[in-house]
């Protein structure tokens, strides 16, 4: 039994997060954060995209180094703690993931070495403004080999080079794939709680896409997508999480009040606790999602699901505590404490609200109980 | 990250799976009345089962042999006390002794008689109970009143202790009191082990809000205890009490008892205002939160295995396991009579969903909460022992403990 990190992947864990301190420390979020539009920091990006992580779960065969979800997970830990401000999870978690859910081996051979490489940067396109995502009820059209729609918003909409686009085909709904730079696309950069995570309005018309898996078959495909890009993000929102836990520790002993330190009161003791608590319910479900990705094992619906619910719950305890340890400091654009707000608000947004994903957890309990009773009855 | 055990430990849980099968205790015939923890038939076929596995080298199997062991590896242990949870016979009444009591008189007593104690408890035997808390001294562990006196080769103790699970059955107790009164009270108390049979000792069963008489009160007056069944210094039992409280919250951190599947299958069998209530919307959100929860008691407990099939000591990890355990039983029991709406008052066993399951487990939830250490404690554990925040400002530390306040 190894429910954890092995070696090698620990000490991968430790040199992503002394390279991520070194390029990516607090001010370089802020300084996104502070160029209202810009949306990443491209610089960085060619840093990390340097380091080869793009390709850590791509196989070999595709041009990737094929070295493993888990070190992926590793990777989004660090990541998610960093707040690096780039295009990882959409290219990485999102993207790729669509070109290995539902590609042609064409497809792949001729986009997954390009994302490993980091010359194609890709985005996920699924929402159309407000409210959950309905897949019957889609209002971006696919036909003839083109797209028409708008799509709103778009989580690197702006910088990506390409895009996995949730449409309504012929057959029903379908995935295209989109060349952002090609005719027929026009894009707007979003206002947004989360400047440093670009959003973007996305335009298509007549804009030329192929399909990506069976026409029909899209709802289903982005479903299995996103659960793979739950977990991973799922390890984004714990590295968050953890540091928020540890800011908030850290100040609570600094801080004195009262002639001695917060950190002595039991009103804080106990909310860090909970915090602890909530962080430690996360890495339980984070890990089994891991080994789920890692073994692409028949439990990775419900372990995906589960660790999405824990993500969100937990970074935004996490986030909002920070606040409130920190006091009046901790309300001000100077303290850091705002950027793990805004990011943990972002993570637990940006593929879907916890309520839906609340409710596929419900869905696929149920199913697993079903699955169960069956097999108790067959015997 | 996997579940899997190495070669060894897969050859080793095997051959533990093939002699629980061929071995272990057929509760069948026993009706649902004698199933109940001590009922006579209940207890007496636990003991057999005690010393049959105490007999082929699975009682306590990380202990030395010399100590009625096998000297085997924690890892050992664990994977045959899942193995033994699987196959439903894991019972209760020696986890006292064996989990938290025992361990510690290991630890800190040098007597040949103390220690002689320890191998017929792991045969099941003997039954040890736990004598620590008090009226005055619960959450606030060290403020132990019970006084013991030098007298001749032992002492004299007169005291009162409370929340003693098992008294009412067990054979020996583990005590602390207090046998220096002027010194900080830390620091003035002793840890013994006596006969429960000692001339002096009265057990008083306690009802506790769910009907059950497990916890008991234990009177102790002009108790006498030779002094070579003393378990550590002389004022020295602190250390003791932490040795064996450090080890009663690992054990409760576990999880036992209902689960999600449970609630689920509840919720199926209760009409409501469409079908049954797991359509209901609101009913599945919790549900979510519940079950991510709850499993990650389950996930967790492997990541301990993984430190114990390392050689390594569990991390910090369980230290939440208790608080989470305690809590999400009552959210889910309390959930669970919601869905039954008035019907779930009932608890009667014949009517009752589940035979009262349910019902029974909300009414011992609030215990939960208390016992091993309170949510509150937890807390404080996790906040100063996990995150290094600083202790509570104390008023009692440093000053000698007959002159504390006790608000009397």
């Amino acid at each position: 039994m190894n429910f954890d990190y092995t070696d090698d992947q620990k000490a991968l864990k430790e040199e992503a997060r002394r390279f991520l301190a070194s390029v990516s420390p607090l001010t370089v979020v802020r300084a996104v954060l502070d160029d209202p539009g810009r949306g990443l920091d491209e610089g960085l990006w060619a840093r990390i995209v340097e380091q080869g992580w793009c390709g850590a779960a791509i196989p070999e065969s595709y041009g990737g180094l094929g070295i493993g979800y888990v070190e992926l997970c590793a990777l989004a830990e660090e990541l998610g703690r960093s707040l690096a401000p780039v295009p990882f999870a959409s290219s990485v978690y999102q993207f790729a993931e669509a070109l290995l859910v539902a590609g042609s081996e064409d497809q792949k051979q001729a986009w997954l070495p390009r994302v490993a490489a980091g010359e194609v940067v890709g985005a996920l396109a699924f929402s159309e403004g407000a409210g959950v995502l309905r897949g019957d009820r889609l209002a971006t059209r696919f036909a003839h080999g083109r797209l028409s729609g708008v799509k709103l918003p778009v989580t690197d909409g702006l910088f990506a080079t390409h895009a996995v686009v949730l449409a309504a085909g012929t057959d029903g709904p379908g995935l295209y794939l989109v060349d952002l730079a090609g005719p027929g696309v026009s894009r707007e950069g979003l206002a947004t709680i989360e400047p440093t995570r670009g959003e973007a309005q996305v335009t298509f018309d007549g804009a030329p896409a192929e399909p990506l898996g069976a026409p029909g078959e899209g709802a289903a495909l982005l479903e299995r997508i996103h659960d793979r890009a739950a977990i991973l993000l799922a390890f984004e929102a714990l590295g968050g999480a953890d540091r928020c836990l540890e800011m908030a520790r850290d100040y609570a002993l600094e801080r004195y009040a009262f002639g001695r330190p917060i950190g002595g009161y039991q009103a804080i003791k106990h909310k860090l606790a909970d915090v602890f608590v909530a962080n430690e319910v996360l890495r339980a479900n984070a890990y089994y999602g891991a080994w789920a990705l890692s073994t692409d094992a028949a439990e990775l619906p419900v372990a995906a699901a589960a660790a999405r619910v824990a993500a969100c719950n937990a970074y935004w305890l996490a986030s909002k505590e920070n606040i409130q340890t920190h006091g009046g400091i901790g309300f001000t654009w100077e303290a850091d404490c705002h950027l793990f707000y805004r990011r943990a608000r972002h993570v637990g947004l940006a593929i879907g609200a916890t309520r839906d994903w609340k409710r596929r957890l419900a869905a696929r309990l149920e199913a697993r109980l079903a699955a169960e009773a069956n097999q108790e009855s067959a015997r | 990250m996997n579940f899997e055990d190495s070669p060894q430990e897969a050859e080793y849980r095997a051959r533990v799976r093939r002699w629980i099968e061929a071995n272990a205790p057929d509760l069948g015939p026993l009706s649902a009345e004698e199933r109940r923890n001590w009922h006579p038939r209940h207890k007496e076929i636990a003991r057999q089962w005690q010393a049959t596995k105490a007999d082929a080298g699975y009682a306590c199997i990380s202990w030395p042999k010399e100590r009625g062991g096998a000297g085997g590896s924690a890892i050992e242990e664990a994977i045959f006390n899942q193995e033994e949870a699987r196959a439903g016979v894991q019972f209760t009444y020696f986890m006292t002794g064996l989990h938290m009591l025992l361990p510690a008189l290991m630890e800190h007593s040098t007597d040949a008689a103390s220690l002689a104690q320890v191998a017929p408890a792991v045969r099941g035997d003997t039954i040890w109970c736990q004598l620590f808390s008090e009226p005055a001294s619960g959450s606030d562990s060290a403020g132990v009143r019970c006084a013991a006196v030098r007298e001749g080769d032992g002492w004299r103790i007169n005291g009162q202790k409370v929340w003693n699970s098992g008294a009412q059955a067990a054979d020996f107790g583990m005590l602390v009191a207090r046998t220096d009164p002027d010194r900080p009270k830390h620091k003035g108390l002793t840890v013994f082990w006596l006969d429960m049979k000692t001339p002096g000792v009265e057990v008083r069963p306690i009802r506790m809000m769910s009907g059950d008489n497990e916890l008991n009160e234990v009177f102790l007056t002009d108790v006498f205890i030779p002094d070579n069944q003393r378990i550590g210094d002389v004022d020295g039992g602190w250390k003791v009490v932490i040795s064996t409280l450090m080890n009663e919250r690992a054990a409760l951190g576990s999880g036992t008892g209902l689960n999600w599947r449970d609630v689920m299958k509840l919720a199926a069998s209760v009409p409501s205002w469409e079908g049954t209530a797991l359509d209901d919307p609101a009913f599945r959100e919790w549900l979510a939160d519940y079950y991510v929860q709850s499993e990650a008691i389950r996930l967790t407990s492997f990541r301990t295995l993984t430190s114990l099939s390392k050689g390594q000591a569990p991390g910090p990890e369980s230290s939440g396991g208790k608080l989470l355990w305690a809590n999400t039983t009552q959210a889910m029991t309390s959930q669970a009579l919601d869905l039954l709406d008035h019907f779930g008052l009932v608890d009667d066993p014949d009517m009752a969903a589940a035979g009262g399951a349910f019902q029974h487990r909300f009414m011992w939830a609030p215990g939960l909460r208390l016992g091993g250490g309170t949510d509150e404690i937890m807390k404080n554990i996790i906040a100063e022992r996990v995150l290094g925040l600083p202790g509570d400002i104390r008023v009692d530390k440093t000053v000698p403990f007959r002159e504390i306040p006790s608000g009397r």
